[in-house]
Formats: structure tokens, sequence, C-alpha cells
């Protein structure tokens, strides 16, 4: 057994520490608080092939896999958690669907340029109907020729203010419940395709949240990704690499929910001694960074089985549930420490546990990673 | 341009509470994280624009142990060309005289226009390695350059920031050693393609003997400094609380910063 990082892999654990902690982490709190998306500090991205990391090199990528991407993830979220979840449902959900089920032709058209990160991409698979229950999508495809004319609402999805290229899914088979569902990319400067304003949030504020209408939106045939009725299938597989990624954003928060209370601890003294000499104080930052590290643990290993080619679903579900939960308790732990001063928008803390909160819910909620996990168990 | 830079493996101790060892002359440094010197990060930068600029090749050099490689590499990644990585227990590391004598032995023999280091190492602050080298090598030297032009190739004009934001223009005819001041440029983060590159560059381990130094030269036995004792010093409160009407203490304020230099 090996745990150790290799040598490329830390180095670029570094190098994203060092620009996340440099460039982004100084500006966090006024991104929160404008609610401004980061473009600036996505094209910075891009220049440093972050958006390419967990694509081949036949496809724009680096070919650097998805243990390599989950450490950029942690490092970029615990800097700012918008900036992650913008990164991760650019990768995880809108380039990877095309990547893992694209022919040559989309591949190259689609997922150079996102690798690149000359173009951002959104995944929508949620509707106002169809939450958890992602199979009871509502939105319609039917084949008119040689074009797709694609009918329904999608809600929540992330990036959908700023994306090029969409993934949707999709009725293509009425009356055949999962199995009637596809897949489809659809740039979005198609006539017919809408984004409204997007979502005011309790948290990831900075990031873009928004509901796409889709009225007679006509794509070509080929735009099909995957077979027809393979959609549901697809989701699944999709999800499984994104809750990975779920997890990894939960943990760059949770770190940096612990560093914030650690330090702040050793700093803020009552009754003539600093709060960290109190074993009260002690505990909580223990139970937090053993919390923490397991957490990361379970989604390196999540990640790394999902680098060999083997089955992960289940530790990919445990990884996201463990992580998500570790990020919200590490967030309103850090708050206790700091005390009123906590609560206030002047320490990051607050900002912590609100955009933690989102991990227990998007890419399937905390009781929907339990269902999947049960049903992995053989329940 | 043939250039060497020569880089520094430090503890970042800027967050991790320092401890002196029971041996009295080493800090426990278990508990930090060490990354490259801070300002010789700007000379890996001030390299690569150099190279960028006028063409050339980069050779790293660093005395470090295996676990700086990270570090190496990483200035690999942003441009540099190949690294020699010197690591042998009987280096007096303490004294930068002994220091310099063995960075002299890694590049004497080889031909260079340009030598880079950092002005200071932010652990020991002994800002002598740099210049101590450029002796060693029988080489011009510029100390704390925060400007760098190359002249037809021939010549350097570097520019050195003085006390009160003086800054001095010298011409110095190559090869030469420089000892880069912070801020003289912006240091680039690695792509991560630069990554990938960095790791198909030589990077080569090499001990006193593969250098053709001799240990006696440069070992404890060889070093004129003893460290005696290395210890943290006790914190002493001076606060001065100043009385009076506004007026009479802001002038006593003004007085007292004029006093000290400060003003
Ligand atoms: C900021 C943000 C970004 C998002 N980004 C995207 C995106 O990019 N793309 C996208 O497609 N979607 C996205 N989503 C949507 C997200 O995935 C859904 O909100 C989530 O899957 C839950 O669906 P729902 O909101 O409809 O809740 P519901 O499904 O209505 O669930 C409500 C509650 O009921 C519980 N529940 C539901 N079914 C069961 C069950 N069978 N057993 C037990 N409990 C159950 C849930 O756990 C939850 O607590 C995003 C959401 C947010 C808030």
């Amino acid at each position: 057994m090996d745990f150790a990082l290799s040598e490329s892999q830390l180095m670029i654990r570094r190098m994203v520490s060092d620009f996340a902690g440099k460039e982004l982490a100084p500006i966090a709190a006024e991104l929160d608080r404008e609610s401004r998306f980061p473009h600036a500090i996505l094209e910075k991205m891009a220049g440093l092939d972050l958006f390419a990391l967990p694509f081949s090199e036949d496809y724009g990528g680096t070919g650097d896999g998805y243990v390599a991407y989950v450490l950029a993830v942690e490092e970029i979220s615990k800097a700012c958690a918008s900036t992650g979840i913008t990164y991760a449902a650019h990768c995880s959900l809108g380039t990877n669907p095309v990547y893992l089920f694209g022919t040559e032709e989309q591949k190259l058209k689609w997922v150079t340029p996102c690798a690149k990160g000359e173009m951002l991409s959104a995944f929508g698979l949620t509707e106002p109907d169809a939450g958890s229950d992602a199979g009871g999508t509502k939105t319609t495809a039917v084949l008119d020729g040689d074009q797709w004319v694609i009918n329904g609402t999608k809600c929540f999805i992330t990036n959908a203010t700023y994306a090029g290229m969409v993934i949707i899914t999709a009725v293509t088979e009425p009356g055949q419940g999962t199995r009637g569902i596809s897949s489809f990319i659809v740039p979005t400067d198609t006539p017919g395709f809408s984004v409204t304003a997007p979502y005011e949030k309790l948290g990831l504020k900075a990031s873009d949240t928004a509901e796409i209408i889709m009225e007679d939106v006509c794509i070509p045939a080929d735009y099909l990704l995957g077979k027809r009725g393979e959609g549901f299938k697809q989701f699944m597989q999709v999800l499984d690499g994104g809750r990975i990624s779920i997890g990894a954003l939960s943990v760059g928060i949770a770190q940096a929910a612990l560093e914030a209370a650690l330090n702040y601890a050793r700093e803020r003294r009552q009754f003539g001694r600093p709060l960290s000499k109190f074993q009260a104080i002690q505990f909580k930052l223990a139970d937090m960074a053993t919390r923490t590290e397991l957490a990361r643990l379970a989604v390196h290993r999540a990640a790394w089985l999902k680098d060999q080619g083997q089955t992960f679903t289940r530790e990919s579900a445990m990884a996201k549930l463990f992580a998500s939960e570790t990020a919200v308790a590490a967030a309103l732990e850090a708050i206790q420490i700091f005390g009123g001063y906590g609560y206030t928008r002047e320490y990051p803390v607050e900002r912590y546990l609100r955009d933690a909160k989102l991990m227990e819910i998007g890419e399937g909620t905390s009781e929907i990673q339990r269902l999947v996990i049960a049903r992995q168990l053989g329940c | 341009m043939k250039m060497f830079v020569c880089i520094k493996y430090v503890p970042d101790t800027s967050e991790a509470e320092v401890k002196v060892n029971p041996d009295g002359v080493s800090v426990d440094s278990s508990r930090f994280s060490f990354d490259i010197n801070d300002a010789d990060n700007y000379a890996v930068e001030e390299s690569v624009l150099i190279k960028e600029a006028n063409e050339g090749d980069i050779t790293v050099l660093s005395i470090g142990p295996k676990q700086s490689d990270v570090m190496i590499r990483m200035a690999m990644a942003k441009g540099c060309d190949r690294a020699v990585r010197i690591e042998d227990e009987r280096i007096a590391g303490y004294d930068p005289l002994m220091v310099a004598k063995v960075l002299g032995g890694a590049v004497k023999g080889q031909e260079f226009d340009l030598v880079l280091t950092g002005c200071m190492a932010s652990d020991d602050w002994h800002m002598t390695t740099g210049v101590a080298l450029a002796e060693e090598l029988g080489v011009n030297h510029v100390s704390m350059v925060k400007k760098v032009e190359i002249l037809d190739g021939k010549k350097v004009k570097a520019y050195r920031e003085l006390e009160g934001g003086l800054m001095e223009v010298v011409e110095v005819e190559l090869p030469v050693v420089l000892t880069i001041q912070t801020g003289i440029n912006e240091p680039r983060y690695a792509p991560i393609r630069g990554i990938r590159e960095a790791q198909k560059k030589e990077l080569k381990v090499a001990n006193l003997d593969d250098l053709g130094i001799d240990a006696a030269e440069v070992n404890a036995d060889a070093s004129l400094v003893v460290l005696e004792q290395l210890y943290i010093p006790q914190v002493e409160s001076s606060a001065e609380f100043i009385e009076g009407e506004p007026d009479v203490k802001a002038e006593k304020l003004a007085s007292i910063l004029v006093k000290g230099g400060l003003v």
C-alpha cells in the first residue's frame, strides 16, 4: 500500500495552493459580498492549465488524472468555494459527459475548448419537478428530420449564465421511465435557449446558478450524446465522478475552517490564556482535524479508484457524504471557537458555513447519498 | 546566456511555533512546511525572464535533502533547464562561506555568464552566500539587485536598491554573480504543462566526491564559525504611554519617532 502522492501531484498541489493563497483568498470575501463571478481568476486558472487536468492530451488536457484534479479542487475551494464549484461543475459535470460518452468528433469539438479553458460548460439535470428524483425528467427531445427539438426547464444549473455548452437530459422515449432519457450537447447560443437571472443564494454567492428555459431549441441530430435511452445510466456515472469533486470541495472548506479556528484559538486570550489552552477548545480542534483528514483520505481513495479504472460508486458517495457533513460541522465549530466575532462578516468562518451547506445538497443530498450507499450494500 | 540559479529550501516559520532542540544549536523543524526561499524565487523568475528575452540555458543548483526535489522541479517547471541537487552531510551548511565553496565547486569548470542567487535566506539571514560565491568563482558581483538589463551580451546594467529608496546603477562585465532582491519581478506560477515537462528534465544528485570537492575544505573543521547557541529571547514589554494634551502628545510622539530614526 502506498499513500504517497507522486512528485508531480505534490507539485500541482503546491502550485495551486500558492496560486489560490495569493490570488484568490484575498478577494474571496469581496467576491462573496458582491456576488461577483470570478471571471479574472478563471482566466488565470485556464492559463495555468487547471481546466486541462483531468482530461487526456488528445483533447487538450494534460492527462494528470482525477487525483491531481481533486488536489486542485481542494486548494481552490479552501480559498474560495464559489470558485471551487465553478471549476468542479465545469470539469466534472459539464465537460466530463462528453469526455466519457462522446464520439471522437464530439470530444475534439467540445472537450478541447473546455479543457483549454476557452469555453465554460454546465450540466442541466435538475428540473423544478425532478430533483432527487432526476429520473422524473419532464424535458422532452423529439427527433424532427435531422435535428432534435428540445423543450423544457432546468433549474439550479451552475455556470448556466456563462456556459458556451450545456449537457441536457431529456425524455426521448415517453413512457419508458428512466430508459427513455437521453442526453444532449446544447450550445447555449442556440435560438430558443435562455437563462433567467441567477438565484439569490445563502452561500457560494460568487458562483453562478440559474434556470435554463428551452423553447423549441433545435440542435443537429448528432448532438445526441452516446445512445438514445442511455441518458440516465450516463448521468449516474457522471455524478459518481462529480461527487468526488464535491468531496474535495468540502475538504477544502473544512481545512479552511480548521486553519482559521486554530490560528484564532492560538491568538485570542481569555482568562489569561489563549483559547487553544482550554481542553474544551482543543477537543473541538482535534475532532475537526481528524474528520477533515479522514474525509481527505476518502476523497483521494475514490479518485484513485477512478484513475485505476475500478468501480467507485460506493466510495464516491461515502466520500461526498462524509466530507460534506464534515465541512458543515467544521464550519459550525469554527464559528463557535470564534465566538461573537465568528458570527460577523469580519471573519471568514460564517462564509465557510454558508458555502459548506450546499455540499450536503448538490449532486445528491445526504439522504440520497445514504440511499446510494445502502443500495450498494445490497439493501 | 548561460546561467546558474542557486536556490535554498527553507522552513516557513510564519505558522508553526519555533522550538529549539535539546542540543541547543538546532531547531525542531518537524512541523514546518518547507519551500523555496522567497528571494530565490525571484532569482528563478529573473533567470527565466532573461532566458525568454535573450535565449539561454539555466541550471538550478541547490544544497538540500531529497524532499527539496519538489522545489527544484518547480523551478524547472517555470523554465529552468536542468538541476543539480547537492546532498552531503559533511557540508557545514550553517556557514555561508562553506556553502559558497560547495556551490562554487559545482559551477567551476563550466562556462557561465550569470549566476543568480537570492539576496538573503529567510532562515539564517546571512546575506553572504551570493557574494562569497562570486569571490569563490573569481568574478564580479552585484548585490541587492532590483532591476537587470543585459547589454549586448557582454555586460549587465544592474540597479541596486539602497537605503531611503535610492537607486544605484552599476555596469559590470560578464560573468557576474547577482544577488536578487525580492520585488524585482512577479514570480509566475508553474503551469501544469510546465510541471509535466519538468518531470522529463534532468535532476542530478551529487555529493562532494562527485563534484570533486575535498570534504575537509567545507566541513565543520574547515569552518571558522562555531554555532554556540540558539535561543528564543524573553519577550519584554517596553511600551511607553505618552501623557498630556493632544498637541503635547503629538509633539512627544514626533520627537520619539525622529530620534528613533523612523521618520
Ligand atoms: C447552488 C446549487 C447548484 C446546483 N448545481 C446544479 C447543476 O449544476 N446541475 C444540476 O443538474 N443540478 C444542480 N443543482 C441541483 C441539486 O442537485 C438539487 O437541488 C438536489 O439534487 C436536490 O434536489 P431538489 O432541490 O429538487 O430537492 P428534493 O429532491 O425536492 O429534496 C428535498 C428533500 O427531500 C429529501 N428527499 C428526496 N427524496 C428522498 C428520498 N427518496 N428519501 C429520503 N429523502 C428524500 C432530500 O434529501 C431533501 O432533503 C444545484 C443546486 C444548488 C442549490
